[in-house]
Parts: structure tokens; C-alpha cells; sequence
């Protein structure tokens, strides 16, 4: 994993500095709320229902357990004792006090991280692949790029104030597991015909209120020029992105304005202005940032562990675990661990400073001392001896970290909502509980299969209902609190846009029309047919046709 | 007379920002005296009485670099307007009128300009800032300069140091 040298942490150290002073000329009133708020969101504080609420970066989901141990510090000493891991490899403290905060990010500078722009209308923390360096179908590690990213665009002077916020993701696998088409510019490391290593570059993608799949902008552009193409793509954005209604300065509102091949043209006319100059990075830089990515000490170890065998056939509920919570590795004899945060009763990508800091010496005893944060709000052990297997889940199982369910339909992706977003429409957390609640049986489960729920609280989609198989979206109605129900959504390769079944429902409804949704499932599926298949094979209407015929009699569903 | 900060220095100014009132066209609009800067409607409209005159242009957030492109070497000042600090498109045309456009006099940032940007703006090539009239006191004004130091190596090149950090410094491991 990446480590800071001396120009990196001071980068941190003075943003600390910096942060401390605007915090305190905001308190004696030197800076009105209307200043202070790029600041502080730049720096991932919002203004809460409750309180503020402060948003770490996990860059490109990568984590030392000693950085885990301190975020469990900070919960404690500064928040309720529990942090939420978002869909954007972000940690979220949901109480700490305004004043305290300029501390709290000190303590963070401590083990090299901060909330670096975890928000605003400026380009947002990378997000990347889980399993990366691991994982079997990858191509092209995306980490080492991601950092070299990262460090591009921290208090990048040009992109700070652009018209909306930007999102960017890379992939380096044949199966894309990091969202790219859902971004404002995705990143697939690629090679070309002749070996060398770049970018296809996807643009305009996003979800939020005008949900998009991004578009290719350009098949490949060679690593070294990647900086530069990208400056190009953000100085079209920030000149000519819309500034006059919030809800249409998404980069992606100005690809479909323009139409991909006129953004292009404008895109590759800056290019050939920057290419080349200084911002072409080197084979040098590329190996320094590269040079700490290297693998750890793996061990020559047999493909299948003898031990681990046998506890699988004697042990049923460890065998469960092991066939939803591990990934295969790219080296015999190691598994990627799936640590789910998604326990029934607790609130999806919550954790406890107790189980951050448990998780954080699983981490250094099983897993070279570091962790992957995912998109899905659970945490992997990418580096676990098959033989160790056993015993790690056992620790997990009495921590409640060891719900056998990754992939599966309560594996649920869900954002804060209502009970503590300024922003949410409805609540998310007590639907994505009752689903939990009324779906406890593993073999059902199971005979269903991998199904992506996703919920989010409001059109922001958070919790990126949109490429759920089946999305949840909060919505108000009259001051009630209504959802809305979308499926055939998809993450991956075969990213696709949810499509709405039709009116909204009330909370209370909400486990039985997922009943009904499976239920349409189970009786026309084909054999080993996912549920997103069968909607792509059949499309939205008899689900649609037996939700809604359901519900003729006099039950409560919204208009429009 | 009016304070701004010149390469990194508080000093006395002796330019004025002609903003077009209600009423003004850029035809009819009077033209004070002395060293001013027009609005750059005004700045086409009236190029025939403007001959031998020292005037500046400025620009408002919508209007791009390559409206003064072929000028740029007769103008002692160009400004770029920010009506709301957080309109951030300013910073785009100052670095394209510092590095495509090769203009060398000064390039002022006016209107919403906040002491919490002196660092992005700077580096996107802004040699004068010109906080709005009442904005800051003396104090608060000298105060503001340390913002200038906010960070000493920033990671990516920019229009004042074009080169990023792992071309300016051997980096090596802490």
C-alpha cells in the first residue's frame, strides 16, 4: 500500500493548519455561512439533522489497520462509538461537534489520511476495485494509477470551484467492479494491440436525478498522457458545464447537451494544447507511486488446504460463509475475505469502534495489515491463508461480521437517509431493516441467488438505487414518505439503468412487494437464471402485472 | 484609493473598474479619465476613441480568454470578474490567457474575490487580487497574505510552476 513520504504528509499537515483557521475565523464570525460552507465541504463536513457530519476518505478503498485503529479512536472520543462506510469508499461520522473537527483531522493527519475532498463541486476521492492486485481476472492493477490521480487532483488550483461535483472510478479488471460507467469519467486501464498499457476513457455517466450511463470518449489514450487528458476534459467542463440550475451542471448534462462526438471535438482541441508538456508522466513517477503496490510476502502454498477442506464438509454454516464471503485469489492457497457489514438490525455499513478496531488485528494477523473498503459498504480481507480461514470466521461470526449473505438480496446497499441526511426525502435505514427482517432464511435466500438490492433516500441516489436489480428510491409525497421501486438496474460490464415498475409505495408495503417481485421470479425463471436475467428476458411487465394486480383491492399506492 | 494585493503585497491602486450601471449601453456608457478598465462590451464598441488610450479589459465568468486574443500584448491589465466567489470558471481563463494566449501584463481577479482562494487563484496565474471595496479591513487584509502560503509544494503543476512535484523534487519514501 501506498505510503506518504515527507511532501505527502505535509500536503495533509497544512490542510490541517488551513482548516483550523477557517474553522475558527467562521466561529468569530469572519466568514459568513455562505463562505464557509465550500470550505468545510471540501473538506467533507456537512450540517446535518443532527449534528454535523464529517466524511473520511478511504482513497481507492485502501486501508492500514492502524488507520482502522484510529477511526475507531475517533469514534469513540468524538462520536456515538460507530462510523458508516459509504458507496464511495468514504467513512462517515455522524456526531462529531463543528469545533472539534480542525482535531479530529489532526489525529487523521497522524496516520496519513483526511477528508480531502469528500464533497463539493470539486473532483471527488477515486474509487477502484476491492480486490484489486488480487483478484484473478484482473488486467492491469489500478491502484498505483488511482494514486497518481489522487495526488493530481488534491488542491487542484483550476478544478476546485466547477460547476458540480466530480466523480471519477477506475478498473483494471476484465469484470468491472468499481462502477465506471456510473461516473463522471470512468477509467479502464486497457492495453492496445501493440501491449502498451492506457486508458479507454468513459464520460457523462452518473446517477442522481438524470441517471446515465457514461459514453467512451476515447478507446485509448496512453498512460502517459492520461493527466493531460483529463485536464482537458475538466477545462471544457468547468468553462462551458451549466452554472444556472444545480440540477443540470453534471458533466453528463453537457455531454448529452453537446452530443459525445461535438464533446470530443472540443475535448481533443484543449488536448492538443496540453499534451505533452509537463504534466506527461514519466516511467520514473509511474515506478515510484508502482514500486509500493508490489505484492506482500505471499507463501508457496498448496491450491486446496486439506484442513480447510474438512471443515467445510463437517461444518455447514461455515461452509455457507465460505460459498457467498470469499473471493477467489490470484495466488494458490489465499482467499479474499468479504467482511459483510450488513448484519440484520444494523443499519447497512455501519461499524462499531469495537468491530474497527477487532477487524484491524484480524487485518494484522491474517492479512498483512491491510483492508479494502467496498462499493457495496462491506470490508475484504484480500490476503487470507485458505488455512486460516476457519478460525478468522469464527472471530468474525461472535462479532456479527460473519452474516453469510455477500451478493445476496439482504446484502443491502444503502445510504444514511432520512433518520440523519439533510437531504433525504424518506428514510432508508428502517426499509432496508424490514426487508432484512422478513427475508432471514438463508436456504431461501440462496435459492434465490444473487440479487442486488439497492435503497436510496432520495434522487442524490446515494445509494445507487438506479443500478440495483432492484432499486428503492425514497421520495416525498404531500410530506409523506413514499418509495418508488425500480428493477433491471445492473452494476458491471452490463451496467444498465433501472426501469420504474410504476406508482409508489408506503413503507409498511415494502417487504411484501419484494415478496412479490420473487415470487414473479421463482415462477418464471429459467433454470439458473439470475433475477436481473429474467427481467432483461421478460422485461418489466409481469412483475409489474403481479405487484400491481396484487394490490387491486383497496390497498394504499400513491399516484404517479 | 481603493487597496489590492500585487504579487503578494498590499499597495494602493490607481485603476478603475468601469461596471455598466442601469440605463448604461456600452455605446453610450461615459468613460472617465485615467487608467480604467471596461467592461469588454464597451471595450469593442468604443475602439475608435480608445486609440492612444491606457485602458484594461476585464471579463466577466461567461465571457472566454479568446475574446481578447490578437490585443492581449497592447493591454497593461485584463481582470477577470467573479460574481459569486464560487463561479469557478475564472480559473480556467486566467490560465488560458497566461498559457495559450501569452499574456504577460497584469491579470487581476475582481468581484467575489475571498482571501480562502488567494492560493488556487494565484497559482492559475493571477498576479493582482482585488477583493470587493469594505470586504476586508487593513488587518484583515494583512492577515489574509498568509493564506498565500497556505501549501509550500503542491502536488500538480500550475500556471505559476507548470512543472508538478515529481518533476520540481526527488521524492522518496518518509
Amino acid at each position: 500500500m501506498y505510503r506518504y513520504d515527507a511532501i505527502d504528509q505535509r500536503i495533509v499537515d497544512e490542510r490541517v493548519a488551513q482548516f483550523r483557521d477557517q474553522t475558527r475565523r467562521y466561529l468569530a464570525g469572519e466568514l459568513t455561512e455562505d463562505e464557509f460552507r465550500p470550505l468545510r465541504l471540501q473538506n467533507g463536513l456537512y450540517i446535518q439533522r443532527h449534528a454535523p457530519m464529517l466524511r473520511i476518505a478511504v482513497p481507492y478503498g485502501a486501508l492500514r489497520s492502524e488507520q482502522l485503529r484510529m477511526l475507531a479512536r475517533i469514534a469513540r472520543d468524538y462520536d456515538k462509538g460507530y462510523g458508516h462506510f459509504t458507496t464511495r469508499h468514504n467513512l462517515q461520522f455522524n456526531w462529531p461537534e463543528l469545533a472539534k473537527v480542525p482535531e479530529i483531522l489532526e489525529l487523521l493527519a497522524t496516520v496519513e489520511m483526511h477528508a480531502i475532498q469528500t464533497s463539493g463541486n470539486c473532483i471527488r476521492n477515486f474509487t477502484s476495485d476491492p480486490f484489486a492486485g488480487v483478484a484473478q481476472d484482473e488486467l492491469i492493477d489500478p491502484r498505483p494509477w488511482a494514486e497518481i490521480l489522487r495526488q493530481w487532483s488534491t488542491f487542484h488550483p483550476e478544478f476546485a470551484l466547477l460547476p458540480r461535483k466530480f466523480k471519477m472510478a477506475v478498473n483494471g479488471a476484465q469484470n468491472d467492479r468499481a462502477l465506471i460507467q456510473a461516473h463522471d469519467i470512468g477509467l479502464d486501464l486497457v492495453k492496445n494491440a501493440a501491449g502498451q498499457i492506457g486508458f479507454r476513457v468513459l464520460v457523462g455517466g452518473g446517477l442522481g436525478r438524470t441517471p446515465i450511463i457514461g459514453k467512451e470518449i476515447t478507446d485509448f489514450v496512453p498512460w502517459q498522457h492520461i493527466i493531460t487528458y483529463l485536464e482537458a476534459i475538466l477545462r471544457v467542463y468547468n468553462l462551458h458545464g451549466r452554472r444556472d440550475n444545480l440540477y443540470k451542471a453534471r458533466i453528463k448534462i453537457l455531454v448529452q447537451a453537446l452530443g459525445i462526438e461535438e464533446f470530443k471535438r472540443q475535448v481533443e482541441a484543449e488536448w492538443a494544447h496540453l499534451k505533452d508538456g509537463p504534466a506527461t508522466l514519466t516511467v520514473d513517477e509511474v515506478h515510484r507511486v508502482a514500486d509500493q503496490f508490489e505484492d506482500p510476502p505471499y507463501l508457496d502454498l498448496p491450491a486446496q488446504d486439506a484442513s480447510h477442506a474438512q471443515r467445510l464438509a463437517d461444518n455447514k454454516p461455515f461452509a455457507a460463509w465460505a460459498q457467498r464471503n470469499l473471493r477467489a485469489h490470484k495466488r494458490a492457497g489465499y482467499a479474499a475475505v468479504v467482511i459483510s457489514l450488513k448484519k440484520p438490525g444494523v443499519a447497512p455499513g455501519d461499524i462499531s469502534a469495537e468491530q474497527m478496531d477487532l477487524v484491524a488485528s484480524l487485518a494484522d494477523r491474517y492479512s498483512f495489515g491491510e483492508l479494502r473498503v467496498t462499493h457495496e459498504q462491506n470490508l475484504v480481507l484480500a490476503d487470507v491463508q485458505q488455512s486460516e480461514l476457519f478460525s478468522l470466521w469464527q472471530t468474525l461470526r461472535e462479532a456479527g461480521l460473519a452474516t453469510p449473505t455477500i451478493g445476496l438480496l439482504t446484502d443491502i446497499i444503502c445510504c444514511p437517509g432520512g433518520d440523519f441526511c439533510a437531504l433525504a426525502n424518506a428514510k432508508s435505514i428502517p426499509i432496508a431493516a424490514a426487508i432484512q427482517a422478513r427475508f432471514d432464511d438463508l436456504d431461501y435466500l440462496h435459492d434465490i441467488g444473487e440479487l442486488e438490492l439497492n435503497i436510496s433516500g432520495c434522487m442524490n441516489a446515494c445509494g445507487h438505487h438506479h443500478v440495483g436489480h432492484i432499486g428503492i428510491l425514497g421520495v416525498d409525497k404531500n410530506g409523506e414518505e413514499w418509495y418508488q421501486v425500480t428493477i433491471g438496474g445492473s452494476q458491471g460490464n452490463q451496467a444498465a439503468i433501472g426501469k420504474v415498475i410504476g406508482p409508489s409505495f408506503a413503507a409498511a408495503e415494502m417487504p411484501s412487494v419484494i415478496a412479490t417481485l420473487l415470487e414473479t421470479y421463482v415462477a418464471i425463471r429459467h433454470p439458473d437464471e439470475l433475477f436481473v436475467d429474467t427481467v432483461r428476458r421478460v422485461g418489466i411487465e409481469p412483475f409489474k402485472t403481479r405487484v400491481y394486480g396484487d394490490r387491486l383491492a383497496g390497498k394504499k399506492v400513491a399516484h404517479g | 484609493m481603493a487597496k489590492i494585493i500585487k504579487n503578494g503585497q498590499i499597495q494602493a491602486d490607481d485603476w478603475q473598474i468601469l461596471r455598466l450601471a442601469e440605463g448604461d449601453t456600452p455605446e453610450s456608457v461615459a468613460i472617465p479619465p485615467g487608467k480604467v478598465a471596461l467592461p469588454l462590451a464597451v471595450w469593442q464598441a468604443r475602439q475608435g476613441e480608445l486609440a492612444g488610450r491606457n485602458v484594461g479589459v476585464w471579463l466577466d465568468s461567461h465571457q472566454g480568454a479568446e475574446s481578447l486574443a490578437g490585443a492581449l500584448s497592447r493591454l497593461p491589465l485584463v481582470a477577470v470578474n467573479f460574481p459569486k466567489f464560487a463561479d469557478g470558471r475564472g480559473y480556467s481563463t486566467a490560465a488560458l490567457l497566461r498559457t495559450r494566449y501569452g499574456y504577460t501584463g497584469e491579470l487581476r481577479a475582481i468581484g467575489d474575490v475571498l482571501r480562502d482562494q488567494f492560493f488556487f487563484l494565484t497559482r492559475c496565474g493571477f498576479d493582482a487580487l482585488q477583493p470587493a471595496e469594505g470586504k476586508y479591513s487593513d488587518a484583515q487584509l494583512e492577515g489574509a497574505l498568509a493564506s498565500f502560503q497556505d501549501f509550500s509544494e503542491p502536488y500538480q503543476g500550475a500556471v505559476d510552476q507548470p512543472a508538478p512535484v515529481w518533476r520540481r523534487l526527488s521524492r522518496n519514501a518518509a
